[in-house]
């Protein structure tokens, strides 16, 4: 029995130490953002945030999150209260089959927080670990910088959303 | 009175000998500056055997920084003695070699000394540049100048007195310079001859993988006995060479020209670069450099050929690793292992589309465990256009004592060798040199090795 910090809320999860991340985040919490794709680490749709940090869950196993604030893409907004990049992909509709664009948002996030205003040439080497089928990436490139712009003139609701983590 | 009269002249006399033998050790005169040349003027077949003759000699790797403009220079290159940051070898008239006749060229080639008559640092390796012929520097020179010519003035290097006097680089070339140039072994194959030109001359690898002394110059006596670079380690590339399965000539064609081979992995670090540059020229060349290479690394005795045997033998038998979690010995490494590792590690799959598995890792073997610390931080980056193997890196998910532990947990199940000592440390500064490397160097995509470039001149 450990406890796992996800999206500020404390769990008591019942794993093997060598269980990736991202099987207890869907199948135990069910947080499904966090998407399975290749289980190797090399598609990025399953990232999340570890305490602040960009991770790819499905390679991230539980002996490492001792301690540490797991941060998903439900932590960061809702359906009816968007966080800023959310609200960026939604306005350049970033996303077609949408399959890997949660785990695009979490690379966004962390990237932002980091580095509030990339350039072009930051988020294409930051986005290097995330493959897209549909073929949207000009539009993720948009959103990036539109979240960084939202951010920048965020409301109070949103940053203190955004402070939890 | 007298007498100290003429020894205080004699003293005088020897001072003025000396300055003037130091002076004539040292001084070299400029060469006139030419106007730009006039691109055109170069044959196109002369520049396209330059782009080729550049990538075998790996010069976008030191002369472009990541980011930045091909061949503009400004890398900072870290030495044991400060930072020398490398030249703009642009044909930019003020800040480049625009201005560089082909005499001019060739001179700092051979003799490391720069159009203005100054020392270069050795960094640039002109110790072996001795041995490129007339008709390869022709061919260099007319690549350089007909590139793009990029305004980019050099970053002041950052030496101490008196390294930061140029002069005393003519003592350095008095010790360590060596001015003939490379001579035939009329005994062995024209293939291995060609080879060995170019891994002497213009490749260059000696100035990686052979350690340096005390000031800075390789060590004669240990040619390709393994050396440092940017914090990794530039393994040996002779008998002792810590690869589990010995090396032969067809897998160092194999691995020069596709960076990869299933027996050794994949080229990373700073070679991943030099592969990427092997990739584009031609193929017989780097055949000529594997045959030379594989006599260097002479044949395996029938002891090392059984390790290796072993090592493979491992690497297909069937996995194990519930019993290692089990054991409790080290129960961090085996539980990260199983999860982030093996499931490329293990699978079965030849590389590029699975990693290899460790217990064939000269990363894991070696003595020195900074290469296997810093591909577990950094991963292995896609290469832009090309199908190349790829690992996540690990530096935000693990601390540096996870780190240690899972390469603990390598070295033990994957090697005959003794543990390690001081990982913590070592995966402490690995984070750190790692860090600045990515932020620095080129990303592994130079211009001539990026396939839309390679039939161009």
């Amino acid at each position: 029995m450990m406890t796992l910090k996800v999206n500020g809320q404390d769990h008591q999860i019942e794993a093997e130490p060598d269980t990736p991340l991202l099987y207890v985040l869907r199948d135990d919490l069910k947080l499904n953002a966090a998407k399975f794709g290749c289980g190797l680490g090399q598609c990025g749709s399953c990232t999340v945030m570890v305490d602040g940090k960009a991770v790819l869950s499905c390679v991230t196993p539980m002996v490492l999150l001792e301690g540490k604030q797991v941060t998903t893409l439900e932590g960061l907004g809702t359906i009816s209260e968007p966080a800023p990049i959310q609200r960026a992909f939604m306005e350049e509709q970033s996303a077609q089959c949408g399959y890997c664009i949660a785990g695009m948002m979490m690379r966004a996030q962390a990237l932002l927080l980091r580095n509030p205003k990339p350039t072009d040439e930051q988020i294409r080497a930051e986005f290097a670990p995330h493959l897209c089928r549909c073929g949207t990436h000009m539009r993720i490139l948009r959103a990036v910088h539109r979240a960084s712009r939202l951010m920048d003139t965020a409301d109070a609701s949103s940053s203190t959303r955004r402070s939890a983590q | 009175m007298k007498k100290s009269g003429i020894v205080a002249g004699i003293v005088v006399a020897l001072l003025a000998a000396g300055g003037a033998a130091a002076f004539a050790i040292a001084w070299r005169p400029a060469i006139a500056a030419i106007e730009p040349a006039d691109r055109q003027s170069f044959s196109p077949d002369l520049v396209k055997r330059g782009r080729e003759l550049a990538a075998i000699g790996n010069c976008s790797d030191c002369h472009t920084v990541r980011g930045g403009k091909n061949f503009a220079g400004g890398l900072p290159v870290p030495t044991p003695f400060g930072v020398v940051f490398s030249s703009n070898i642009t044909p930019d008239p003020e800040t480049g070699i625009g201005r560089w006749s082909e005499e001019a060229f060739r001179r700092a080639m051979r003799s490391g000394v720069n159009r203005q008559g100054q020392h270069l640092y050795p960094t640039f390796p002109y110790d072996h540049f001795t041995n490129v012929s007339d008709e390869d520097d022709r061919a260099l020179y007319a690549f350089l100048m007909t590139r793009e010519p990029v305004h980019a003035p050099k970053p002041e290097n950052q030496l101490s007195f008196p390294l930061d006097q140029r002069v005393v680089v003519a003592g350095w070339k008095l010790l360590f310079l060596r001015r003939e140039t490379y001579q035939p072994d009329a005994s062995k194959s024209a293939e291995w001859n060609r080879g060995a030109y170019l891994v002497e001359g213009l490749a260059h690898c000696g100035a990686c993988h052979t350690p340096r002394n005390a000031l800075g110059a390789e060590r004669a006596t240990a040619s390709f006995a393994g050396g440092d670079v940017d914090n990794w380690q530039a393994y040996p590339i002779n008998a002792q060479s810590p690869a589990p399965v010995p090396w032969d000539a067809d897998a160092l064609f194999a691995y020069l020209r596709h960076g990869v081979h299933p027996d050794h992995g994949t080229a990373r670090g700073p070679m991943a670069e030099v592969v990427s540059n092997l990739s584009s020229v031609p193929e017989s060349d780097v055949r000529a450099i594997a045959t030379y290479m594989a006599d260097v690394f002479g044949s395996p005795s029938p002891e090392r050929k059984l390790r290796g045997e072993a090592a493979q033998a491992q690497a297909k038998a069937n996995p194990q690793p519930a019993s290692d979690a089990a054991s409790g010995k080290n129960a961090t490494g085996a539980a990260i292992y199983a999860a982030a590792c093996a499931s490329c590690h293990e699978s079965g799959r030849q590389p590029p589309y699975g990693g290899i598995n460790l217990a064939l890792s000269t990363a894991v073997a070696s003595p020195d465990p900074r290469n296997l610390a810093n591909i577990v931080l950094s991963g292995v980056r896609p290469v832009e256009g090309e199908r190349s193997p790829i690992m996540p890196g690990f530096a935000a998910s693990m601390n540096d004592e996870q780190i240690a532990a899972v390469l603990n947990y390598l070295r033990g199940r994957f090697s005959e060798q003794p543990p390690w000592s001081d990982l913590e440390k070592i995966v402490a500064d690995a984070r750190r040199s790692q860090t600045a490397f990515l932020q620095t160097s080129a990303r592994a995509r130079n211009a001539p090795a990026d396939p839309a470039q390679r039939d161009k001149p």
